[in-house]
């Protein structure tokens, strides 16, 4: 069984072919190039370095989100074309699951997230493959209380932790921990692991699918909200 | 042996894909409009387009080989809009083109919008040049100035509000659904009398548009009828507004046609598709004896087809973009030749 993972959900950009549970090549990079510049001659070269043509993979999967929209949706697309004219199964998985499985090794809780502007971030917890906190995207002042009832040691991964770093101590003490540099940034390879234990979806689903944004477009907020008031 | 080209359109609110044949002929043409889904926000939401763009696609593209007929070994590249347009929607129609052409091994050709719309006619009607074009729809307005096939001369652009634009915002005055055009010339035609309204010419010489004095006129002119409490009669204020867009368009190409002699005049974009324009074009060129072509009403919207008709140009002048090709929302008509 061969996979390709592709993973452009944020800033970071990882590229995996998995063959049988081996990893043939891996990219990941976390330079600000923009998605639409950099994920295509990525998957280009992957395929190159591993010296396969695209039609001899099995299946595909790709972070389907939350991040930043304009990020998950050129990952989503780019799967979802490939895998419809390849005829490939596609699975999508979560961004933040996949940041979190960086660090699986640790038996506490992990708490995977992402900047998502105006001090909100994307974030999820897991204990024990178990999910605490499911993805979500909240206020950073949300996720310390929610953390907090835990009252358990927390291990943070994701490269935006640091800039929440004063703010997560400052609610949990010495109860939060930050993963070491190395498990900061997502992986194709992880992405490719976690997408092995799902059942792959028939072939002609392709179509349908589409990014977890976790969040709804702001212009459909406010006029739900417009809706709400002509209604009252 | 004939050339197939896969073209791929999503700069704004239609996600679209067509098959061209030679550059001249129609396989399939697909169009998934998502103007049901803008029309609640009065306009298109850029982050909208975009999502609904992702979960078109893939189904856009595989109706489009299933009309024609044709596996992608068949094709001979695939074109896509490189710019301009929103930028979030343009990089959904680039990522799914180059996914598609490395899958098959298959040349990427970049094409811009403009020179679509423009190309829109050579499926209808073989170009002639030398040629002029008027590009009208809610981004442009502009003269183009056409040598030879890939040749693009700008003579003439609006230096503020594109004509599309100003039906947009008046239909809103009047309180007309989005998207307004269509509206305000249906109005028109029904009208009795005209509000006058300004024709701007600008300088003697240009061949420059304005638009954005003639919709203040007309704000005011709402704006004051209020004040002294008098009821305004909205078809005559699109009839008067429509008029004196039409005189100006009108009277600027033709006066283009004459100083450049070209052997062929033509209309495109959205605005093309206004019936007051399309009148008044056809019958002052019919005039002066020069062949005046604007394509049918599907052929002026955004659609796939015409990136397919100029993206075969552009592939014959051997023009390739590569993987890393990017959305480009400002980009300027450049020649090919």
């Amino acid at each position: 069984m061969i996979w390709l993972g592709i993973e452009t959900a944020n800033t970071p950009l990882s590229v995996a072919i998995v063959k049988d549970g081996k990893v043939l090549a891996e990219v990941v990079q976390n330079i600000k190039v923009t998605h639409s510049v950099g994920a295509m001659p990525a998957v280009e070269e992957i395929f190159a370095k591993v010296g396969m043509k695209p039609e001899e993979i099995d299946a595909i999967t790709v972070s389907e989100g939350p991040g930043s929209y304009t990020g998950v949706r050129i990952g989503v697309t780019i799967a979802k074309t490939l895998a419809w004219t390849l005829q490939k199964p596609l699975v999508g998985v979560s961004s933040l699951q996949a940041l979190a499985a960086n660090a699986k090794l640790y038996t506490g809780v992990v708490c995977s997230l992402f900047d998502a502007r105006r001090q909100n971030v994307y974030a999820a917890a897991y204990k024990n493959g178990e999910t605490l906190i499911a993805d979500t995207h909240v206020h950073i002042d949300g996720l310390m209380l929610q953390l907090a009832v835990l009252n358990e040691e927390v291990l943070f991964v994701g490269a935006d932790v640091e800039q929440f770093w004063d703010k997560i101590v400052e609610n949990l003490g010495e109860r939060a921990l930050c993963a070491p540099f190395t498990l900061h940034l997502p992986r194709a390879t992880e992405i490719i692991a976690i997408a092995e234990n799902k059942p792959l979806p028939a072939v002609e689903e392709v179509h349908h699918f589409v990014p977890q944004y976790r969040r709804i477009a702001e212009a459909e907020a406010n006029w739900m909200k417009e809706q709400k008031q002509v209604d009252e | 042996m004939s050339k197939y080209i896969l073209a791929i359109e999503t700069s704004c609110d239609e996600t679209a894909a067509s098959i061209i044949k030679d550059g001249t002929e129609i396989v399939s043409n697909i169009v998934s409009s998502q103007i049901e889904s803008h029309k609640r926000f009065g306009g298109v939401v850029p982050e909208i387009a975009s999502r609904h763009h992702v979960e078109q696609m893939t189904l856009v593209i595989e109706e489009c080989l299933k009309q024609a007929n044709l596996t992608p070994a068949e094709l001979t590249a695939v074109a896509v809009t490189e710019g301009p347009g929103l930028v979030g929607a343009l990089l959904i129609g680039i990522n799914a083109a180059k996914a598609f052409a490395f899958a098959h091994g298959l040349p990427i050709v970049p094409v811009h919008h403009i020179a679509g719309h423009i190309y829109a006619n050579n499926l209808v009607q073989p170009m002639e040049f030398p040629l002029l074009a008027l590009v009208v729809s809610g981004g442009h307005t502009e003269l183009v100035y056409m040598k030879e096939h890939g040749h693009f001369e700008l003579i003439g652009e609006t230096r503020d509000d594109a004509a599309g634009e100003a039906y947009d915002k008046v239909a809103r005055v009047l309180n007309l659904p989005y998207p307004g055009g269509p509206h305000i010339d249906r109005l028109a035609h029904e009208a009795e009398e005209a509000v006058p309204f300004p024709r701007v010419w600008l300088e003697a010489d240009s061949y420059d548009f304005s638009f954005s004095g003639l919709k203040s006129a007309v704000i005011n002119y709402k704006h004051n009828m209020d004040q002294r409490g008098e009821e305004i009669v909205p078809a005559a204020v699109a009839k008067g507004f429509q008029d004196s867009v039409v005189e100006v368009l009108t009277a600027k190409t033709l006066r283009a046609a004459e100083e450049y002699k070209v052997k062929q005049v033509i209309a495109a974009g959205g605005v093309a598709a206004n019936k007051g324009l399309r009148t008044s074009l056809e019958a002052t060129f019919k005039e002066r004896n020069i062949p005046f072509y604007v394509p049918p009403l599907k052929l002026c919207t955004d659609n796939a087809a015409m990136i397919g008709a100029a993206g075969h140009y552009v592939y014959e002048a051997g023009i390739r973009g590569d993987m890393k090709m990017n959305g480009k929302p400002g980009l300027e008509l450049d020649s090919w030749k």
